[in-house]
């Protein structure tokens, strides 16, 4: 079975979190109001944090199995993460960050770091230090570490929140186009609508560390079941 | 309207006697701290003192001071690491015991801090026996000095490691992990060098108050010129035959204590 399965309960805080979802060739949008534990869920799939039952296979073979005590530790897990505010190292330059996650001689590593620039389009940011660069261009080179390091699925925090309004479309019309030529298992956390649109995935809504809804954004359209949902779609209950 | 015009006044000049009563507070202290500073750098001149740097104790004094802070510095910053990053990690009542623990030199009297040492490994100290057959005579050496010191000073340089690394942004370290990094190399390269500048400033303050190290010593370490006699010793034995010697070498002291703070301060600055 290919693709990313999860099947889940965690405790954080005094908050369950439960979440079930396989994501494969269309990402899986996670939505829900702020405190509904869509991070948490995150760190619980990167193993961040750990899961108090549950199972979780990355094409076919299992990350974590809490009846069989199974817990792979994070930097072995080859998925990877992209947190809200990119978490760029800020000692490095553009080519060290991303060519921290690749395991390669020293020459081998500053070609496939810069080939992972190039393929986000940013191979002029290399020598730049994470202050110097804007929102739109840390969320690039934050892509480009990740994608460096060749993970087998991607998880996205709100990779778009921490932009500008004015450079927000054009980046979520490039992250979607980039998630499709990529095609990794990919979750992407959001709360904004047009992010869903355009990433065409299946919309899964957490409301208090539950799911309350999934399907397409059609489908929520048509009988959204909670007001959070028929706000989010646009519709009134 | 008389009324409110009154209170006004009468509040304009409550607010004066109020503003010059913390004046004189303020200015007391800062007097207080500034003029014996003062004294020690314009009491004298510099000819004479000059003449007290050339006195012979000075030059070996200098040297142990030297010599026996830079040791206890690598024994702090080489342990310190490392605890300070289990601490910063740590969760739980244990690790928050270990905290205070480790906090608690710091505040201790020198003089407690000479008689925990002596009784730890001193001769007859719970250590004593124990080093006596490997041929061990820890008091009245050098490595006494570096005890002392490090004891003493290293609670400054841990507790600024730790804040240090609290205040790094867990995601940063998070991410490193899911890039493919073992514990061990998410702390040498990212929580290491993010966290430098505090590091560097605990290691600062935790030399300085090596540097100036003294009842700890003089009662573990003992006051032998040459072997145990570091600067604030020596400005101590001065001080009974010549007291521009000691002024000299406080004076020196001092220059070195600004030195390092200025460093601080624009160490601090990004």
């Amino acid at each position: 079975m290919s693709g990313l399965e999860v099947d889940l309960e965690g405790t954080i805080g005094s908050m369950r979190v439960q979440i079930a979802f396989r994501a494969a060739d269309r990402p899986i949008v996670l939505m829900g109001p702020n405190g509904a534990g869509k991070t948490s869920a995150l760190l619980l799939v990167a193993g961040g944090l750990r899961p108090a039952r549950g199972r979780i296979t990355l094409d076919g073979a299992p990350l974590f199995d809490a009846a069989a005590d199974l817990d792979v530790p994070v930097e072995r897990r080859s998925i990877g993460f992209l947190p809200q505010r990119y978490a760029l190292f800020p000692h490095l330059d553009v080519l060290g960050n991303v060519a921290y996650g690749i395991a390669a001689p020293l020459a081998e590593r500053r070609r496939l770091a810069r080939e992972a620039l190039a393929e986000l389009e940013i191979d002029g940011l290399a020598e730049r230090r994470p202050r110097e660069l804007s929102g739109g261009e840390m969320q690039r080179v934050a892509l480009a570490r990740a994608l460096a390091a060749r993970p087998r699925a991607l998880l996205l925090d709100e990779p778009l929140a921490a932009l500008d309004p004015s450079v927000r479309r054009e980046t979520r019309r490039f992250l979607a186009q980039r998630l499709r030529a990529w095609s990794l298992p990919t979750v992407v956390v959001t709360h904004d609508r047009a992010d869903a649109e355009a990433l065409d995935g299946e919309v899964l809504v957490l409301e208090a560390g539950a799911v309350v809804q999934r399907g397409s954004l059609q489908s929520l359209a048509a009988a959204p079941a909670t007001s959070f949902v028929a706000e989010l779609v646009g519709q009134s209950i | 309207m008389p009324a409110p015009v009154t209170a006004v006044r009468r509040g304009a000049g409550g607010d004066l006697a109020v503003r010059g009563g913390l004046g004189l507070l303020a200015g007391l202290l800062f007097a207080l701290l500034a003029f014996p500073l003062a004294a020690l750098l314009l009491g004298a001149p510099p000819g004479e003192l000059a003449r007290g740097l050339r006195d012979p104790a000075v030059l070996p004094a200098a040297a142990l001071s030297l010599a026996s802070t830079a040791a206890s510095l690598l024994v702090i910053v080489a342990g310190g690491t490392p605890l300070a990053w289990a601490i910063a990690r740590g969760r739980g009542r244990r690790w928050r015991a270990v905290e205070t623990l480790v906090e608690l030199p710091a505040v201790l009297p020198p003089a407690v801090a000479g008689v925990a040492l002596l009784l730890a490994f001193g001769r007859r100290g719970l250590l004593g026996p124990a080093l006596a057959r490997l041929g061990v005579g820890v008091p009245f050496t050098l490595a006494a000095v570096v005890l002392a010191q490090s004891f003493v000073a290293a609670p400054f340089y841990v507790q600024a490691a730790v804040s240090a690394f609290r205040r790094l942004d867990p995601d940063l370290l998070f991410v490193a992990r899911t890039l493919g990094a073992t514990r061990a190399r998410v702390f040498l390269t990212v929580a290491l060098p993010v966290a430098q500048s505090g590091l560097a400033g605990g290691a600062a303050l935790a030399w300085a108050r090596a540097l100036g190290e003294f009842g700890a010593t003089l009662m573990f370490a003992g006051n032998m010129p040459g072997r145990t006699q570091t600067l604030p010793l020596a400005i101590y034995t001065a001080l009974e035959s010549d007291l521009r010697t000691a002024q000299s070498l406080s004076i020196l002291l001092v220059a070195a204590a600004f030195a390092l703070l200025v460093a601080v301060r624009a160490g601090r600055r990004p």
